[in-house]
């Protein structure tokens, strides 16, 4: 939880996380920044996305994203042109591909056994009888008990 | 000389619990009531020695007692006494003995209040919580001892990370600690069962108070934690899906199947090895969580006392804990069999419902978060699993959990008539969907992130409070209601109280993350801008001294709707002994939003960056996490659970409504 401790004690004053000087004059292209800059890991820091990191880096491949994206590439090129230079470890969501696959099924898959596990279980408990409605009498005493 | 006081008595504490680990248990097997008898002193003895070592290590951080190794790389002679205090917990060998201390304060806390527990199981737990602190202490002394002196002392030390120099995390470790060994006490009541190859209804109300306590205390942590997070680190997240986050997260996540579990077992007498094997689980959680934190195997951003040497300890004592005890429930679980018969509707199978919810989601949490040391190990692949994966995977199951969860909180015990709980829950249903069209209309469009967690968050909140409309007759007989709302168990009232900071907080989180509106720019002295219906203006900049920090501290005055309703003062501070920098906050907070402003650089032309955020509905992720812990309270306050206590001198009133 205590992110930023190790690199901010190699930077003696850190700059913020998005600088105004960074930002794109077209909100919808900056808005795309920024959308990306989320989901792009510092690859310096701990664990933060260059869109949170106060690093010298970071900093850099938030301007380098504006430049693509100003260049004209879609948010697919953008990844692309960064894993083809950094690596799959620049994704903070891993792609649906290969052994990752494990990782992305691994939720449902819990759930589908544990849902048949446990419907197998309350089929066993299952040894009542159809529910019987209560006669009149029992009916009088409950609403006698119910009404004191 | 009170150091050497404090290093002899948890050397004692040491001794005191091998004792107490090998007699009771022998005696226990034997049937031997005097060898038996020993945990209790044992227990006391254990606490008080420990409680002695840990006001020493503190007294020496209170004195600066600089000859202490521990004291002079963590403190400072002119840090504020609040952070002298926590900084007793604030480095890896301190909070070694912190959670020592608490593993044998809930040790002694079935001393004092298991009375009426039965002697050979009493035994049998004292000596299974004795194991596990001998583990520790062990751990301790032989590895990261804190009473280490050094032959040349220092002038002064070298103060504590400054980011932990905060009332919110001053606090945190504590309550964190409380819950996270709280869960050893399901553990050792969990192995005492397994020995003994009984479990039943009582067995179940003696392990839910501490299950219980654990668990509030975690809520507890968790959220000072996140606020801490929040305030501190500038940018105004609350969660990151962050390792050592993530390891306080999956032992909550399953001390709730626990206690949820433990209910049907206490009811109905069913579900005992499932439920045993939470509490094993629950406990294993903690001490991974512990590996996460402390041996630096996987990156995170917590660099606290990361040490591959202690890692492999740690290591060895959650394979010893987890190993044994699972082997122990492989050879005793088919023992733990139950007769009780219920339908496939009915209140048991909504609790397997919550079961399966809740244990999916941690398995989630669990394999994402070791995600990049199984790849690196088994594949050969460097990637990284961050928030934007969590968010996806994570949330579909709490979705699903919040859906079900008032339909099978209202269900009967044994048999549910599907039409009947139908029936009541039309309404809330109704309102819930007319309320998420009413945000929907509200937000004129946009994502449906915010509607959707409206719909299911008061869904999840009018469900809890039909169930309790319901139990007190508010709709039938509303003259009848006061009564009966005064005689309903406070486990009900906890029940209802739980449930709406579930819903709360599931609608505060989606609304932060839906409506959060942002704004970064330069600004001088005097200029003044507006956001929405806010207005800003930096008055000042001025450098600040503080204790053991300069500042830069920026004045801004803050207008809402045309009215000016206070100033925000936003510091960028500089601890010169750890030459380290942070960024406080200035925060206005109100009930429907926070106002969030931090200042960064001087820019050139002599401005300053100024980031606003308007944070709507923040307080209510906090807020809905002292609802879930109050309700927590409500439930543990619960005359059953109070061990002990005599019986209530009562006549037996015909209103009286049964427990739930």
């Amino acid at each position: 939880m205590i992110r930023t401790v190790l690199i901010l004690l190699a930077l003696a004053l850190p700059a913020q996380a998005v600088e105004p000087d960074e930002i794109l004059a077209d909100p919808a292209l900056e808005e795309r920044a920024r959308e990306l800059s989320k989901e792009i890991r510092c690859l310096v820091c701990q664990n933060e996305s260059i869109d949170d990191s106060h690093a010298d880096l970071a900093k850099d491949l938030r301007i380098l994203v504006r430049e693509r994206l100003t260049a004209g590439d879609t948010n697919a090129q953008v990844m692309t042109y960064l894993t083809d230079r950094y690596g799959d470890f620049i994704l903070l969501r891993p792609r649906f591909q290969g052994a990752t696959i494990a990782l992305w099924l691994a939720g449902p898959v819990v759930l589908i056994l544990g849902a048949i596990a446990a419907f197998g279980f309350l089929r066993t408990r299952k040894s009542l009888g159809p529910i019987t409605p209560l006669t009149e009498v029992e009916k009088a005493r409950l609403s006698e008990l119910n009404d004191v | 000389m009170s150091a050497e006081l404090g290093h002899l008595a948890i050397s004692l504490a040491l001794a005191v619990a091998i004792i107490q680990m090998i007699l009771p248990m022998i005696g226990a097997q034997r049937g031997w009531e005097n060898w038996m008898r020993v945990a209790l002193p044992a227990a006391n003895l254990q606490f008080a020695l420990t409680l002695f070592s840990f006001g020493a290590l503190t007294w020496a951080f209170i004195t600066s007692d600089f000859s202490l190794q521990l004291v002079a790389a963590n403190s400072h002679s002119a840090k504020p006494m609040l952070y002298k205090i926590s900084g007793t917990w604030g480095n890896h060998e301190g909070s070694l003995l912190l959670w020592v201390l608490i593993l044998a304060l809930f040790g002694a806390t079935v001393a004092w209040w298991g009375q009426q527990l039965p002697i050979a199981l009493r035994a049998r737990v004292l000596s299974v919580q004795a194991s596990i602190a001998v583990a520790f202490m062990a751990f301790m002394l032989f590895t990261s001892n804190p009473f280490i002196r050094l032959p040349f002392p220092p002038f002064d030390g070298n103060d504590l990370n400054p980011l932990l120099q905060d009332p919110g995390l001053a606090f945190h470790p504590p309550f964190l600690y409380l819950g996270y060994v709280g869960l050893s006490m399901a553990f050792s009541f969990a192995v005492a069962a397994l020995i003994e190859g009984k479990v039943d209804a009582a067995w179940a109300r003696w392990v839910r108070p501490w299950t219980l306590a654990a668990w509030i205390n975690l809520t507890i942590g968790i959220g000072l934690g996140s606020w801490w997070a929040y305030y501190e680190l500038g940018w105004g997240g609350w969660w990151f899906w962050d390792p050592v986050e993530n390891a306080s997260f999956m032992p909550w996540l399953i001390s709730a199947a626990l206690l949820h579990s433990a209910i049907v077992v206490e009811k109905r007498e069913a579900l005992k090895s499932w439920t045993i094997l939470l509490a094993i689980l629950a406990f294993s959680f903690s001490l991974i969580g512990t590996f996460i934190v402390r041996s630096g195997v996987i990156t995170s951003v917590h660099a606290f006392a990361s040490d591959p040497t202690r890692g492999v300890v740690i290591l060895g004592i959650l394979v010893f804990f987890t190993g044994g005890a699972l082997t122990l429930y492989a050879f005793r679980a088919s023992s733990l069999q139950s007769n009780a018969v219920f339908s496939m509707v009915s209140r048991e199978s909504g609790l397997v419902m919550n079961n399966l919810f809740l244990v999916t989601s941690t398995a989630v949490v669990f394999i994402g978060t070791l995600w990049p040391l199984i790849a690196e190990l088994l594949f050969g692949q460097k990637l990284s699993v961050g928030p934007p994966f969590f968010n996806i995977a994570f949330t579909p199951f709490m979705v699903m959990l919040a859906m079900l969860l008032p339909f099978g909180a209202m269900l009967p015990w044994k048999r549910g008539n599907t039409g009947r709980t139908t029936r009541l829950l039309w309404g809330p249903l109704a309102l819930s969907v007319a309320l998420g069209a009413l945000v929907w209309s509200m937000q004129t469009g946009g994502r449906l992130l915010a509607p959707i967690g409206a719909v299911l968050a008061a869904w999840v909140v009018l469900g809890a409070l039909t169930d309790l409309g319901e139990r007190i007759r508010l709709f039938k007989s509303p003259a009848e209601a006061p009564r009966r709302a005064w005689n309903l168990p406070r486990a009900d009232w906890g029940k209802a109280t739980a449930h709406t900071g579930f819903g709360l907080m599931i609608f505060a989180a989606a609304a932060i993350t839906a409506w959060e509106v942002e704004d970064i720019r330069v600004l001088k002295p005097g200029d003044r801008f507006e956001l929405g219906k806010y207005a800003l203006r930096l008055d000042s900049v001025r450098q600040i001294q503080g204790p053991n920090y300069i500042a830069d501290e920026a004045i801004l005055t803050l207008w809402e709707g045309g009215r000016e309703i206070g100033t925000v003062t936003p510091e960028k501070r500089f601890y010169p002994v750890q030459r380290m920098p942070t960024t406080e906050a200035g925060l206005n907070i109100g009930f429907w939003r926070d106002v969030y402003v931090v200042i960064g650089d001087q820019q050139v032309n002599g401005g300053w960056a100024v980031r606003t955020f308007i944070k709507p509905y923040a307080n209510w992720i906090w807020g809905s996490a002292i609802i879930m812990a109050l309700g927590g309270l409500l439930s543990l306050s619960d005359r059953r659970y109070r061990l002990g206590a005599p019986a209530p001198k009562r006549r037996k009133t015909p209103d009286a409504v049964p427990a739930e």
